[in-house]
């Protein structure tokens, strides 16, 4: 940040996409591939700790991490899917929450203040790589290849005239557009709201830095607006690795479903 | 540091092309993680849930065992306290009964004594009398036949002994009556 104001000499540059492609920390690594392997590490850790010893009256470290299990586990996995096929799909759903929100929120932490998900590689990783191939995966087992295929692309109840229309959009939604939607939704909330704290952030320091006493005294406002905003992120983080976790479900429970 | 302001100048890389680095890196430890959660997390929450599920049925059923055997108890007390106060009610009846009994064999007794000392006064008083009648009956002959010898025996010579004479007899008399009327 600090080099780039130098760059600017003067003239106030808007933050951009440069912004989120830092140099590397040390040969191939980036910023981000550092954090997703720390974002690993804590999440197992957090819960490996608070699984050593499980009591069934809980005590506040377990009752925490059982919150978030019972938040993925009945609020998300059973509400989506379906309290008969629910359990399997229980730690993928659960860990597609922790990996994402604490990705996300590695955007508001101080010093590491960066969203992992901001760099689409990430979220495609999980959306086309995770989570496409476990709910067609489920869906064929389940269904048979025709039998799915019919069932995916074909709700029940459809007037034969309108199949023309309906079979292709359907196929396209649940085949190529459903994981690239997940991913991009994810990628874009963080990558703007990044942009977001930069521009109010950097649009501060650039005014604190002007010759001019007045433009000195506008700076506090866009550092107001960056904290506001930070709190605004914090929401948003958490909405949206909820709704990725949410499809993700939704998905599953979908392929799985007897009827539409 | 040249290399990004480079970049700046050039708007940098495009963000919607994901880097396969990226796509790889973010795949594996989202599965390293993914493999922690469902081989140890899960698990041991499942573990927990059950046992949990398990001790809170145990917890019920022991409950409703309680609460049926105090319902036993209790209808066995009640039928117990019903018991005891039919058991009160017939004790207290019987020595109504008793307390009637007695008190009617106690007036019998005593209209029986009653009866039996009138009885017996009248049967006293009559002896008395029969007694009285017999003495005084043979006290009246004896007198008379005294009172008539004397009064053939003796003459009438003057006023003054036929005057004596009546006197005694009506002394004598008076003592012959004074122990009669004892």
């Amino acid at each position: 940040m600090t080099n780039l104001v130098l760059a600017a000499e003067g003239e106030f540059v808007a933050p951009g996409v440069k912004d989120f492609f830092l140099p590397p920390i040390f040969g191939e690594v980036t910023k981000p591939m550092v954090l997703v392997v720390l974002s690993v590490l804590i999440i197992a850790a957090f819960f490996l700790a608070a699984t050593r010893k499980l009591s069934t009256v809980p005590g506040k470290f377990q009752f925490i991490a059982e919150s978030i299990y019972d938040f993925g586990r009945n609020t998300i996995a059973r509400e989506q899917i379906g309290s008969k096929d629910f359990k399997p799909f229980v730690p993928l759903l659960l860990t597609i929450f922790c990996f994402i929100l604490v990705n996300n929120i590695f955007g508001i932490v101080p010093i590491i203040q960066f969203p992992t998900m901001s760099h689409i590689g990430f979220a495609l990783a999980i959306s086309l790589f995770v989570v496409y191939p476990v709910y067609h995966f489920v869906g064929f087992k389940k269904h048979g290849f025709v039998g799915y295929l019919k069932h995916q692309t074909l709700p029940p109840g459809t007037p034969w005239f309108v199949m023309p229309l309906m079979i292709p959009i359907e196929f396209a939604q649940k085949f190529v557009m459903n994981p690239l939607t997940l991913a991009i939704r994810v990628f874009a909330a963080m990558f703007a709201g990044h942009l977001l704290l930069l521009v109010f952030t950097l649009g501060g320091e650039f005014l604190l830095m002007q010759e001019n006493f007045l433009l000195k005294l506008v700076s506090p406002v866009a550092f107001l607006f960056a904290i506001a905003l930070t709190f605004l992120e914090a929401l948003i983080m958490v909405l949206q690795a909820y709704i990725f976790t949410l499809l993700s479900a939704n998905y599953i429970g979908m392929a799985l479903a007897e009827e539409h | 540091m040249v290399n990004t302001l480079i970049l700046s100048a050039e708007g940098g890389p495009s963000p919607v092309l994901p880097h396969t680095s990226e796509i790889i890196l973010g795949l594996v430890a989202f599965l390293i993680l993914l493999f922690i959660i469902s081989k140890f997390v899960a698990p041991r929450f499942e573990a927990l849930y059950a046992e949990r599920t398990a001790k809170i049925e145990g917890g019920i059923e022991k409950a409703e065992q309680a609460q049926a055997q105090a319902q036993k108890l209790l209808e066995q007390y009640k039928e117990q306290l019903a018991e005891a106060r039919a058991e009160a009610a017939r004790i207290r009846d019987d020595a109504r009964a008793e307390g009637l009994q007695i008190i009617e064999e106690l007036r019998e007794q005593a209209q029986a004594e009653s009866a039996r000392i009138v009885a017996q006064g009248q049967h006293q008083l009559d002896a008395q009398r029969a007694q009285i009648v017999a003495e005084l009956r043979a006290d009246l002959g004896r007198t008379a036949v005294e009172l008539a010898s004397k009064v053939v025996g003796e003459s009438l010579e003057d006023e003054t002994r036929r005057r004596g004479t009546v006197d005694r007899f009506l002394n004598e008399l008076d003592a012959v009556a004074a122990p009669a009327s004892k």
